[in-house]
């Protein structure tokens, strides 16, 4: 086990090394992710979606965004996500004009309530749209964020 | 080099009420240095965990559209005052950080 941790530490200056790593579950905290890492890297929201696994959502008005109706800054638009769906398992946040839309995945357990908050940056004005998995099943939600000054660029 | 996190856990009824607030920039690899005009190369939390007493209740995977010092906050149901809170994260640099609390 010493010579493969000495391995991986030597390997571990490259990013792709680290996923490698992580994949084969030798990097703690290990975890099986909900979305898949390359679901990170869609440059589209249809390949995001895809990327995550998840089959085609159904909307639902158990779940609520919130977030504000204008941005002023896109570099920091806080997000708070509701399910009251009954066994919510993940819930994921996309932002669909961002260059990669899928911005972060959460995975509840133990006891964890269907509510995540978080900060996320948007490049432009669009949707926000949170996927709910819950009980095998998927469901989304939209709200439209205004953004004056983007927070992707340069 | 990480720097320590912010974690605050207070009970609300039944349930925990958990903050966390990393310190990272969270570069997306996309934005250019505005003196050099070079893209600042991509540096971000891309997973982050959290335990009460232990048992994992949060698993989180980030991309570079997470805010800079990014914020998290989530609820967790049959937590008591006393129990200890863990949350660590990974960078797409192998950086890594853990710090812990307790409900208060």
């Amino acid at each position: 086990m010493n010579a493969l941790r000495r391995n991986v530490l030597k390997g571990a200056t490259g990013a792709g090394a680290v996923a490698v790593a992580v994949a084969a579950g030798l990097i703690t905290p290990t975890r099986v992710l909900a979305a898949p890492r390359a679901a990170f890297d869609a440059k589209n929201l249809a390949d995001a979606m895809k990327g995550m696994g998840l089959p085609a959502a159904t909307d639902s008005k158990d779940i609520v965004i919130k977030a504000p109706d204008i941005a002023e800054n896109g570099a920091v638009v806080p997000v708070e996500v509701t399910s009251s769906i009954a066994g919510t398992s993940a819930i994921a946040i996309l932002a669909e004009k961002n260059n990669t839309p899928l911005v972060a995945d959460f995975e509840l357990s133990g006891g964890a309530q269907g509510y995540v908050s978080t900060r996320i940056k948007m490049g432009a004005t669009a949707l926000v749209r949170a996927i709910v998995t819950a009980g095998g099943k998927t469901y989304q939600a939209t709200k439209e964020v205004k953004v004056t000054i983007g927070g992707c660029g340069g | 080099m990480a720097e320590p996190m912010k974690i605050r856990a207070t009970m609300a009824g039944d349930t925990a009420d958990i903050k966390v607030l990393m310190n990272h920039p969270m570069e997306t690899g996309q934005r250019k240095d505005a003196k050099t005009g070079q893209l600042v190369p991509a540096h971000y939390i891309t997973e982050v965990t959290a335990t009460v007493n232990g048992a994992a209740v949060l698993k989180a995977g980030m991309g570079g559209g997470v805010s800079k010092n990014p914020y998290l906050g989530f609820k967790v149901k049959g937590a008591k005052a006393g129990d200890k809170v863990a949350v660590s994260w990974v960078d797409n640099t192998g950086d890594k950080r853990t710090d812990e609390t307790t409900v208060g």
